[in-house]
């Protein structure tokens, strides 16, 4: 399980997140929602220990992962992928090198079992003929879907999704959703998404939770999360399904 | 007091960046004896590193060469010891020029490369995508490069050296008419194994340095491509500074 505490962080003297308190409940896909430029992806970084927090900690089942060795952090890093919001694709490799790199680092398959896998994934995202292409030959829905790829063929516990669906059609969008449901039901990862996709995520999320002047002010169950009597989820939610349709 | 308040701050703020250099040099370095050895990776980098500065070192080389002949043979006539202008040519390239020459072309060729994929890599994400799959990215991205670099800038330094000498012997022989009998054994009598070995050390350290500050200011790049490129430059710069300085030092011990 992972437990933020407090978690405060100040990034090029912006004062980011102001102690956020959040419990992700394991097994289970919870969803982070709130306006931009709040921090969302900073509190993605920290969860994986990519960001260290000025002050409180970061749990992961039990153990406070700000204050690991590299050494120590690897290992519990084997147990999450994540999809960055920029994707993140290494440009000196092809799609296919790029979602097989991770599998390859691992050293645990055979390379038949990951040259299987990795064909797979790419189906799976509908870019099974793209294997060969690199980075900056694709479009940037194309890239995410090559993160998200990537992320999902590791096989982790934990998997962070930064926007999996952002500048996506919203056909590609509805897939991608339906991707990442099908995969954690079949595989019960532990997923934290971040994401705008307002009204389309409370039906995907187990949980929902916003983050708002660097705290998280809300959190609940997905379908009680929309019937929630705050006035700043109300607007958050209701502006933003004004806007999508 | 405001002046003292700046010296003060520059000075701070350089320590601090030595600081943080060293530990990056010994960081890289510690994984030169821990698997996994990215042999795959070296090779690469040898190729871009090495293989691919071939022909500018040969091009430079040659010309560097035939210039020296050029000024040495009227200097060495003014004495009337054209003869030794083999030796001449031969001892300042594998001493100072071929070392120091070839380390500079390597350095705008190669090394400004190396800032601009790492801080590329840095800013688009790609480093702390290594770092979520357990991978260290020293490990991965800088420690190969410096064993190419290693590997690399003293073969490339030799190649300019013996093409140096030819593009002396070009000019000098051909041209100037002195006997290639006595360029060449004007050459064996005056270099030394020691003028050998002190080349190969000089080079050995120069392609550190340049593997060294051009991946460290790649690595630390601020995240905009304005900062990108002055991280290159700078890189670029210093990576020059570095290599004349330590130059005059090695020179001095070696003497
Ligand atoms: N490395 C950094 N250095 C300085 N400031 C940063 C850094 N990373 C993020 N920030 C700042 O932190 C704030 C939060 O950024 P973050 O990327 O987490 O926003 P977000 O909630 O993910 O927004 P969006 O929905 O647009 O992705 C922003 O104001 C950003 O300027
Ligand atoms: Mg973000």
């Amino acid at each position: 399980m992972i437990k933020l505490q407090g978690v405060e962080k100040t990034l090029g003297g912006q004062h980011v997140l102001r102690g956020v308190d959040l419990e992700i409940p394991t097994g289970q896909l919870t969803t982070i929602i709130g306006p931009s430029g709040e921090g969302k992806s900073v509190m993605l970084k920290h969860m994986i220990g990519l960001l260290r927090p000025d002050r409180g900690k970061v749990l992961v089942d039990g153990v406070d992962i700000s204050r690991l060795k590299e050494k120590e952090l690897n290992e519990v890093r084997k147990r999450f992928a994540m999809l960055f919001q920029s994707a993140a694709l290494f440009d000196s490799m092809n799609v296919f090198d790029n979602v097989a790199f991770p599998l390859r680092e691992k050293r645990v398959v055979p390379d038949v079992e990951i040259t299987r896998v990795v064909q797979d994934m790419l189906d799976r995202v509908g870019l099974g003929d793209m294997g060969h292409k690199y980075p900056a030959e694709l479009s940037g829905g194309m890239k995410k879907r090559v993160g998200l790829a990537r992320a999902l063929g590791m096989g982790p516990e934990i998997i962070l999704f930064d926007e999996p669906t952002t500048g996506l059609d919203p056909l590609m969008a509805r897939a991608i959703h339906d991707l990442i449901l099908s995969m954690h039901r079949v595989f019960g990862f532990t997923a934290v998404m971040v994401s705008h996709e307002i009204p389309e995520i409370f039906a995907i999320s187990d949980w929902v939770a916003m983050l708002k002047d660097g705290k998280v002010t809300a959190m609940a169950p997905a379908e009680e999360f929309q019937r929630l009597n705050d006035p700043v989820v109300q607007e958050f939610i209701s502006v933003d399904a004004a806007a999508v349709h | 007091m405001v002046m003292v308040q700046r010296i003060g701050a520059v000075t701070l703020f350089l320590i601090d960046e030595m600081g943080r250099m060293f530990i990056f040099l010994l960081r890289a370095l510690a994984w030169l004896f821990r698997p996994p050895f990215r042999i795959t990776q070296i090779i690469k980098q040898l190729h871009f590193i090495g293989f691919k500065s071939t022909f500018v070192v040969i091009l430079t080389a040659t010309f560097t060469g035939m210039v020296l002949a050029l000024q040495g043979y009227y200097s060495l006539r003014k004495f009337g010891s054209e003869g030794l202008l083999g030796s001449a040519v031969a001892l300042s390239m594998i001493r100072e020029l071929g070392p120091v020459l070839a380390s500079l072309m390597v350095t705008a060729r190669a090394g400004s490369a190396m800032t601009a994929e790492i801080g590329i890599m840095r800013i688009t994400e790609q480093i702390d995508a290594l770092e979520t799959m357990a991978v260290n990215p020293l490990q991965y991205l800088i420690t190969p490069k410096m064993v190419a670099s290693l590997l690399a800038v003293p073969l490339l330094v030799s190649i300019f050296d013996v093409v140096g000498i030819w593009g002396g012997y070009i000019v000098g022989v051909k041209l100037l008419g002195v006997g290639a009998g006595s360029y060449w054994s004007s050459i064996e009598s005056a270099v030394e194994w020691k003028d050998v070995y002190g080349g190969i050390l000089k080079s050995i350290s120069f392609g550190l340095i340049v593997s060294w500050v051009c991946c460290y200011k790649g690595f630390y790049t601020s995240l905009s491509a304005e900062g990108l490129g002055k991280a290159t430059t700078d890189a670029v710069v210093l990576t020059s500074v570095l290599i004349l300085i330590w130059d005059y030092f090695l020179t001095s011990v070696l003497l």
